[in-house]
């Protein structure tokens, strides 16, 4: 066991030793982890932000500019008046997601209290924004509608009072959710690459059979590549957890640090070992990359972190539970939005390090398949 | 035939200097080769004799001096490529130049297609060629599958394809069996005879080859020590042979050179057997790499393999170290049966192979350190043995070097100092010397030769050096994976009626039924009417270059059926996978109700949630802390908390409050949650207002607002997702292709190939970009037409402009990859660079989830200063809007200037030349 340590160690050292001699993935590590993460959390809004609305208003009424003065930044550009005409070859190039159609005598008629029609037109090719975004077209308007006619709004009309209070992240910052979002993806994206192309790069080197012929195991070597990359990879999730999201993101995390770091440690035991396999699979590095693409892009878009799970096809939601990164998804954002602790999330914990170890130990069988075949 | 003595001497060195970091390669070298001669460049390993040769085709950087080549300045770009037709190289290592997955034909063809030859011309080359050099039974042999022996006729071949004025070979026999050798050279000396004027200027590490040159120049520690005939030199040097006369050479005068090494004889037998092998057998698919092969080695003693390549000599000593299955037979290692999974028999040898295998990346103590521990030396023993072994093997020097940039010679000494360092009992040393100067060679035999008369170790060593061969105690000579005779040196030459080793050894092979392939034919064919093909360069000379790299790559990814198959099947798959897979649409939002009421309203308060296909009911909530429980460990997305006497209330008009929790870990989801309660909440009140007003009343909205989903009236995500994952796929996979692309060839060498053609840099980048091209729209095709058809994907807008959009989008991505592949050293670099770089403004600054026009500040611009974004407006423009040709023209003409730019910024990155 001291022997299997000590090799595990050594062999260890050594990943390093060859890491620091690339630069260039340093600074992709660096990249990845730091920089990434800024740009996607201050960039990507899943939320309605910054919306382009578009106003065709044939009315021209107190009313009207009213309405149309009611969408303000940050959820709505500045509506832009358009024309009639513009409205189809506006849409098509993707210039407005929304345009609302105010038609001649809307005031008049909503005095009268016909309820007059009020078009709303929506760009639902951007599926993230169309939904939302008309749900906030119509609450912004009626309210408008409301306090213009000094009537009760529709909410004060309703027999309830509807009081929604949303957990977690009670005014519902993206920036929240995106940041982790994008620490998940590098963490696969890395962790995929990072391992698997070492194992390619020693077969092709030739030193991985002078290793063979050492008194080593082929498993301490496998281990060893998924302990020293890990470990490397858990310093940048410290850091980048610490001084990118903490520190200058300024987002709050809920749940217990040292257990998120503890998760953060079991997955990337399962996608390293999951690098080597694929490794094992591929017999150059060309392969290798077409290869690895499609597993870590299928596990950045499915595994619920980008899109909610509950959204998939039921076969597909079923399939995808081969992937850590699924568990590791429901992991961290318990533990860093909800603050749930070990009791909640140890199914998670516990699946992860099983299907590691399936991993591991595939890979560690086709490692003895591979080298017999490429000698 | 010109006077040629009347001509200018075609290759002028003036006081040539290099130098890479602080080593010198060349110190001031001032040399004249002239036309026709036949030049041997021998010197120690080092750096000296490649750099030279470097030079002097053009394909590494001049620093200081002038070299000047058929009358013209290398220094001069125009020059070098005006001179590159009328040149060849052959790089050192051995298929260097070639294309493993490429046939023999195809390999020259493609050399020909470089320098420009017509089809007729190439044809009639090709077949002369391979005929000269008796590889014509092979031409569709793939290049990778040739013996060492065959893939250096091949590089020749290849080389000589143009009809070169100038010939330069960098040690094209390193590693090559002596029969194969003798075969080359024959083949050159024809060659030479029916091309008179040719000048041939030859690197090589054997001395008995440079015997058959016209003049020999000697190069040492970046200078010229010797320059002259063998006679001259030998003369000079008062030595007998060519192999002693370079031991004093570059000595200072006085100094007595080292004297020549032998063997000290061996003990009487101690008896034991180290290594036994019976019938041992191992095949590879229908091929037999070893086939029944016997042999008994002693301990102590020192056991040579001596055979052509692919003799089957590697695969045995493979088989023996547990690294190859044995397929057939038994075989001993120190008394106990070959056993992969036995560490304990690993600790008691040691083993050398063929290339070097150690770790470039770590210093040559820093190897032998770690190989100290992973062999379980004592850790407080490990410095001292370290030390000791630096010292032993004359490492002390480059102790801290990386070994990467080491010569030879010291690498194989390390390799050694490495097999050594645990004190095994057997050595297995697989060609440990080849290519390796005699010097280096004779102080590595005086290693072994301590090794096993002072310490007892037995030594299994395979090479091609008769007198390495002949210093062994007992030799087996192997052939196509048969053992064809085995004994003692002397014993087998006697045997064979022979002057020598390397005759008998010949002489049995020949019997074998080897040397009848290979006579060449009738030289007299060489003598060439063609003209030598014409340096002009027009527009059509320029697109046969182009063509030339793409129908070479072309090939070699159609043979890779592993990178075809995922580049289109596993495209499909995966637009099958997202299509589906990333979706917004919202349907099955798990929540759960807390009823603290029960009553009819309060049920039928609940039902409306039931009814909706948008929400599925969980197990009711029974308690406050059940809602932290359930919402934080994920479960429900909202709990719905009705108060008590909420059924009163109502009824009463009292405006009972319903508290409804939502969780906020996904933020877009929690706002689609709100937003649909809003309606569900509205729904009801209207069912619950004309209920109690009667049938036609409503709640009283001021105005109806009409909603219409333009493009997806559906709203489902299928058709909305659908062509921002082809754009997604095809910036990806393409760019990954093409990013290995020039790392690769970097890495295996290939590049001097390009590098010493008349090609330009970016014919050399368009040429490898078109085949990935021809591959991303294959995929494009594929993709789009599982779309429309598979998914039903309606295309609204002009197929024309899909079609068009997507080629230059193809073109932009390969050429980022392009890009990325001259920016870094290594392949794994150039992988995770185009990975990292495209995934985060492809997935997240495209408009392909989040519209472009929410996204704000660095990251937008990260998103516009990318293809992806342009081509995402195409796709959605042309599936699901119906946008015309024209009013996409924009982003067309951004597409384009993307892929321009990014060839032109991989154009001046890349040097033809290398430091």
């Amino acid at each position: 066991m001291r022997r299997f340590l000590a090799n595990l160690f050594r062999l260890g050292v050594k990943e390093l030793a060859s890491l620091r001699h690339d630069p260039m993935m340093l600074f992709l590590i660096f990249y990845a982890f730091s920089a990434a993460v800024v740009f996607v959390s201050s960039g990507v809004k899943l939320e309605v932000s910054n919306a382009a609305i578009a106003v065709v208003d044939q009315d021209r009424s107190e009313l009207s500019t009213r309405m149309i003065d009611a969408f303000t930044p940050p959820f709505f550009r500045k509506p832009a008046l358009i024309d009639a005409s513009e409205v189809d070859r506006a849409m098509d190039v993707g210039r407005f997601g929304f345009v609302l159609h105010i038609p001649p005598s809307f005031e008049a008629d909503v005095l009268r209290g016909r309820a007059p029609g009020l078009g709303l037109t929506v760009d639902a090719t951007v599926m993230v924004q169309a939904g939302n975004g008309a749900a906030y077209i119509q609450s912004i308007l009626l309210q408008e509608a409301a306090a213009w006619l000094h009537s009760k709004g529709i909410e004060a009309q309703l027999p309830i009072a509807v009081v929604p209070r949303v957990w977690f992240n009670p005014n519902v910052e993206g920036r929240w959710f995106s940041s982790i979002m994008q620490l998940v993806n590098s963490i696969v994206i890395l962790s995929i690459l990072l391992v698997g192309a070492a194992v390619i790069r020693e077969r092709e080197h030739g030193t991985i059979e002078h290793l063979l012929v050492m008194p080593v195991t082929a498993f301490e070597i496998a281990l060893a590549k998924i302990l020293a990359n890990g470990a490397v990879l858990l310093l940048a999730v410290l850091l980048s957890m610490e001084l990118v999201v903490r520190g200058l993101l300024g987002v709050p995390i809920a749940g217990s640090r040292a257990l998120f770091l503890f998760g953060t440690t079991i997955f990337l035991f399962s996608t390293t070992a999951l690098g080597i396999l694929i490794a094992t699979l591929a017999r150059s590095m060309p392969q290798f990359a077409l290869m690895a693409i499609p597993v870590f892009t299928t596990m950045l878009l499915l595994s619920g972190n980008m899109t909610p799970l509950e959204s998939m096809p039921k076969i597909l939601q079923w399939a995808m539970h081969v992937s850590p990164s699924v568990y590791f998804v429901q992991f961290s954002q318990g533990v860093l939005y909800r603050g749930a602790g070990l009791d909640i999330v140890w199914p998670q914990l516990l699946v992860m390090t099983g299907l590691g170890a399936v991993f591991l130990a595939w890979a560690t069988h086709r490692f003895h398949l591979m080298l017999a075949q490429s000698a | 035939m010109t006077d040629l003595g009347a001509l200018a001497p075609p290759v002028v060195l003036e006081a040539v200097s290099h130098r890479y970091g602080a080593l010198v390669a060349l110190d001031d070298v001032g040399l004249r080769f002239a036309a026709g001669g036949a030049t041997a460049v021998i010197g120690p390993d080092g750096v000296g004799k490649s750099t030279l040769l470097g030079l002097l085709v053009g394909v590494r950087r001049l620093q200081r001096g002038r070299i000047t080549v058929f009358g013209g300045d290398m220094g001069e770009r125009a020059v070098r490529d005006a001179v590159a037709p009328r040149v060849a190289y052959m790089p050192q290592g051995l298929g260097r130049n070639l294309y493993p997955s490429l046939s023999v034909a195809e390999n020259v063809d493609f050399h020909a297609r470089l320098f420009g030859l017509d089809a007729a011309a190439r044809a009639a080359r090709i077949e002369r060629l391979l005929a000269a050099t008796g590889l014509d039974p092979f031409a569709d042999r793939l290049a990778g599958q040739l013996s060492g022996g065959m893939k250096q006729k091949l590089s020749l071949c290849c080389a000589l394809v143009h009809d070169p004025d100038l010939l330069v070979l960098d040690e094209p026999t390193t590693g090559v069996d002596p029969l194969s050798r003798r075969q080359f050279w024959d083949l050159i000396d024809d060659i030479r005879r029916s091309r008179p004027a040719m000048t041939v200027i030859v690197a090589t590490a054997y001395m008995d080859e440079a015997g058959r040159f016209d003049r020999v120049v000697a190069i040492s520690d970046g200078r010229v020590v010797a320059d002259g005939t063998v006679a001259e030199i030998l003369a000079k040097t008062g030595a007998a042979t060519l192999e002693e006369a370079w031991r004093s050479l570059g000595r200072a005068p006085g100094e007595a050179p080292p004297p020549p090494f032998a063997m000290p004889p061996r003990a009487a037998g101690a008896g034991g057997v180290a290594i036994e092998a019976e019938g041992l057998t191992r095949r590879f698919g229908a091929f037999t790499a070893v086939d029944h092969v016997s042999f008994r080695i002693e301990t102590g003693e020192i056991f040579g393999f001596l055979g052509s390549n692919g003799c089957g000599k590697t695969t045995t000593m493979k088989m023996l170290t547990g690294l190859l299955s044995i397929d057939e037979g038994s075989a001993t290692l120190l008394g106990r049966p070959v056993d992969a999974a036995d560490l304990a028999v690993r600790l008691r040898v040691g083993y050398v192979s063929q290339s070097f295998s150690l770790w470039e990346e770590l210093s040559v103590r820093a190897n032998l350190v770690l190989h100290a521990r992973l062999y379980r030396v004592e850790e407080a023993r490990v410095a001292g043995l370290v030390a000791e072994s630096l010292t032993r093997f004359d490492l002390v020097d480059h102790a801290d070097d990386l070994p990467g940039r080491l010569p030879l010679g010291i690498r194989q000494r390390l390799q050694l100092a490495a097999a050594c360092l645990h004190r095994p009992e057997v050595l297995i040393l697989d060609e440990p010397t080849s290519g390796v100067d005699p010097q280096a060679r004779d102080d590595f035999w005086r290693h072994l030769a301590k090794l096993s008369r002072d310490d007892g170790v037995t030594i299994f060593v395979s090479t091609h050096f008769m007198n390495e061969a002949e210093r062994c105690d007992r030799i087996s000579l192997m052939h196509r994976g048969r053992v064809l005779a085995i004994g003692a040196p002397a014993d087998l030459t006697r045997e064979a009626g022979a002057a020598s080793l390397e005759e008998a050894f010949v002489r049995r092979l020949e019997e074998a039924g080897e040397g009848a392939a290979a006579p060449p034919r009738d030289p007299a064919t060489q003598p060439d009417a063609v003209a030598p093909p014409v340096a002009a360069r027009g527009l059509a000379a320029s697109a046969g270059l182009v063509w030339a790299f793409a129908r070479r790559e072309g090939l070699e990814i159609l043979r890779d059926r592993v990178r075809l198959g995922f580049a289109v099947f596993g495209s499909l798959l995966l637009l099958v996978l997202f299509a589906f897979g990333v979706s917004f649409d919202v349907e099955n939002l798990p929540f759960a109700v807390f009823d603290r009421d029960g009553s009819i309203e309060s049920a039928r308060f609940v039902e409306t949630f039931r009814g909706s296909r948008y929400f599925v009911e969980r197990a009711p909530v029974a308690s406050d802390a059940e809602i932290d429980r359930r919402l934080t460990s994920g479960e429900l997305r909202f709990v719905v908390n009705l108060p008590p006497d909420f059924g009163a209330d109502l009824l009463a008009g009292r405006r009972p409050e319903v508290g409804v929790a939502i969780d906020g870990a996904n933020t877009f989801r929690a706002e689609t949650v709100k937003a649909y309660l809003q309606g569900v909440v509205l729904a009801w009140a209207s069912r619950v207002a004309a209920d109690t007003a009667g049938p036609g009343a409503s709640l009283a909205l001021p105005f109806d607002l009409r909603t219409r989903l333009a493009y997806n009236q559906a709203f489902v995500s299928v058709d909305a997702i659908t062509p921002g994952v082809i754009m997604l796929l095809l910036v990806l996979i393409p760019s990954a292709m093409t990013a290995v692309g020039v790392a690769r060839e970097r890495e295996i060498g290939s590049i001097a190939n390009f590098e010493a053609s008349p090609a330009s840099v970016v014919e050399f980048l368009v040429g490898k970009q078109l085949p990935y091209v021809a591959v991303g729209l294959t995929s494009f095709a594929t993709l789009a037409i599982a779309a429309r058809f598979g998914f039903g994907v309606p295309i609204h807008g002009s197929l024309a402009a899909l079609v068009v959009g997507a080629t230059l989008y193809v073109f932009a991505a390969t050429a980022f990859g392009l890009l990325v592949s001259t920016l870094v050293r290594t392949q794994v670099a150039a992988i995770m660079a185009a990975a990292i770089l495209s995934v985060i403004p492809t997935i997240n600054f495209s408009g392909f989830i989040n519209p472009m026009s929410s996204i704000e500040g660095a990251a937008r611009w990260m998103g516009l200063l990318f293809p992806a974004s342009w081509f995402q407006t195409i796709a959605v423009g042309s599936f699901a809007k119906g946008v015309g040709f024209f009013d996409l023209i924009d982003c067309d003409l951004a597409l384009f200037a993307f892929g321009v730019v990014f060839i032109a910024a991989a154009a001046l990155v890349l040097n033809k030349q290398e430091a």
